[in-house]
């Protein structure tokens, strides 16, 4: 069934973007990422705009990581107080990024920095996890108690604070620092951040993984809901009927997502996020060292 | 069917002038709804002429139709530090959105390369690029990247031949638009030419709109922009809130 969309000016598979939908939805559920780093390159494919694309995407990362949220609370696997803190400096970051991409598209060149943002990031991340995640399953195998969590120079920072549901007393200087890296690159890559936030707040900041996952869709909500309003009123490129088809079958797929997530293990859990990252990435990097098949492309005139 | 005989009884009616063009279209709207996945224009007419038909040269006819100008960048991607990069780009003061040129014959046999700087017939001619720096020898090329590209897309059609005429007199032709399409007045010129030389031009516009709930959310994001953000934002929190709240049901 094909469906004219009003803002992109183009005609699609409603059911293609419906399934598209219900798959990101799962992996949002089961690892708490948004989504956004895997459906914006899927939505560039079937050929909607990439500034619509991009807009709209982070409101249907809403949706996703709402209904997300509302599972995971009735688990109590969201840190309420992390994930404020962690928001404040989101937020602080989403303007940062705003700014910062603004300079870049003055300076041209603003779709390959994104790019070799998504492939270095995803890259570092992904490798980074899958050993770790790889070793942690090795020594429950071998059947060797996890070694406990050494204190490091984090602990020793001032503004301490007690994270109840993440059993965690740290200062909130890290959660912070993380909010508003995270925030930047949201701003500039398009995404609501989760697969950096995940990992950051897992080997960064300690936090266990189960409550990760909840605190992670709490806090990218609103960096998305802030990033979408942003993006309607200064480009008009949020559009709505794209939005609904994707979230429909992306907070469906959420819901499914958050219980297979809840029966496995961390470590598996960590493993697959982590592959999935690398995969990406590995994509991104082949369209950059690869030649591609038109070396030309059209833009709109903005200067 | 129609149609044609009311503008034929329309014609005939007519005092004869000169060889000119007298025009019908299947539908001089397209409206765009949420269903819409492409659309398809009949363009029929006549030459309505007082002389006898001249034997030679033969008449032809040319259909031309034009969307909204917009400026774009052609930007060319090279090899830099391994990566493939955007470096070189040209701006294209002008380039329609939509184009569709339809002939009786070879476009090159229709119409001199004069008459065609004239009146902007072809894809290339209705093109215009004068912004491409000094600093980039081979500017034809991005020009032709930007047909290719467009022409891929079925943006930019060139039919040649899919005019039928009958008796020098009645024509007819079918033009296809594409489901990507979007609003505004499109433009559309009938050429009659013998020997290359454009002997009668007519001029109509074809107008594309989004209709209905396409129309209502496209005025609402550029009027008020915040509130269709905030819309937005409310249908998906409560559509996150609803797939909740269905899936605890289905467990309970």
């Amino acid at each position: 069934m094909q469906i004219y969309l009003p803002i992109a000016e183009v005609s699609v598979n409603a059911f293609l973007l419906l399934g598209l939908g219900g798959i990101v939805g799962v992996l949002s559920g089961m690892f708490g990422v948004g989504g956004g780093f895997l459906m914006t390159p899927l939505l560039f494919i079937i050929g909607i705009p990439p500034a619509v694309a991009v807009a709209t995407e982070a409101n249907q990362i809403v949706a996703s990581s709402f209904s997300g949220v509302l599972a995971h609370l009735k688990r109590k696997t969201v840190d309420l107080r992390m994930g404020t803190v962690l928001l404040v400096g989101g937020l602080i970051g989403a303007a940062l990024g705003v700014v910062v991409f603004n300079y870049l598209k003055a300076q041209g060149q603003v779709d390959l920095l994104v790019k070799l943002c998504y492939v270095v990031f995803l890259g570092v991340i992904g490798g980074l996890m899958f050993i770790e995640s790889l070793n942690a399953i090795r020594k429950t195998k071998s059947g060797k108690a996890p070694a406990r969590k050494k204190h490091n120079w984090i602990h020793g920072l001032p503004f301490k604070m007690r994270f109840r549901v993440s059993g965690l007393y740290i200062s909130v200087i890290p959660p912070v620092l993380v909010g508003i890296s995270v925030g930047i690159l949201a701003a500039i890559m398009g995404v609501g951040g989760g697969f950096i936030m995940v990992p950051a707040m897992i080997y960064l900041l300690g936090m266990p993984t189960k409550v990760v996952v909840g605190t992670s869709l709490f806090q990218i909500i609103f960096v998305t809901a802030f990033t979408t309003l942003l993006h309607a009123t200064t480009n008009f490129t949020v559009d709505i009927v794209l939005a609904v088809l994707l979230l429909v079958g992306g907070v469906i797929g959420a819901q499914i997502g958050t219980r297979i997530g809840v029966k496995m293990k961390a470590e598996q859990l960590r493993i697959l996020l982590a592959l999935m990252v690398l995969v990406v990435c590995g994509k991104l990097a082949l369209d950059l060292l690869l030649m591609p098949a038109e070396l030309y492309s059209i833009g709109a005139a903005g200067h | 069917m129609r149609y044609l005989a009311a503008f034929l009884i329309f014609i005939l009616t007519l005092p004869a002038l000169a060889e000119e063009v007298v025009l019908g279209l299947s539908k001089d709207t397209v409206s765009i709804d949420t269903s819409f996945d492409g659309s398809e224009i009949l363009i029929f007419g006549a030459v309505k002429r007082e002389a006898p038909i001249p034997a030679e040269p033969r008449l032809q006819v040319i259909v031309t139709v034009s969307g909204p100008s917009e400026e774009v960048v052609v930007r060319r991607k090279e090899k830099r530090l391994g990566i493939w990069v955007n470096t070189d780009a040209v701006e294209v003061d002008r380039a329609p959105s939509f184009y569709a040129v339809s002939t009786s014959t070879l476009l090159g046999l229709s119409l001199t390369d004069t008459e065609d700087l004239r009146h902007r017939v072809s894809i290339p001619r209705a093109i215009r690029s004068v912004g491409a720096p000094d600093t980039i020898e081979d500017a034809t090329k991005f020009t032709d990247a930007l047909i290719r590209i467009k022409s891929k897309a079925n943006q930019y059609q060139l039919n040649e031949g899919t005019i039928s005429i009958d008796e020098q007199t009645l024509f007819r032709t079918a033009i296809k638009l594409p489901a990507a399409l979007t609003e505004g007045d499109y433009k559309t010129r009938i050429f009659l030419t013998r020997g290359g030389n454009v002997i009668s031009k007519y001029e109509t516009s074809i107008y594309v709109r989004k209709v209905g709930l396409e129309r209502w959310l496209f005025k609402l994001s550029r009027e008020n922009a915040l509130i269709y953000g905030l819309m937005s934002l409310a249908i998906a929190i409560s559509a996150g809130w609803l797939a909740s709240a269905v899936f605890r049901i289905f467990r309970a």
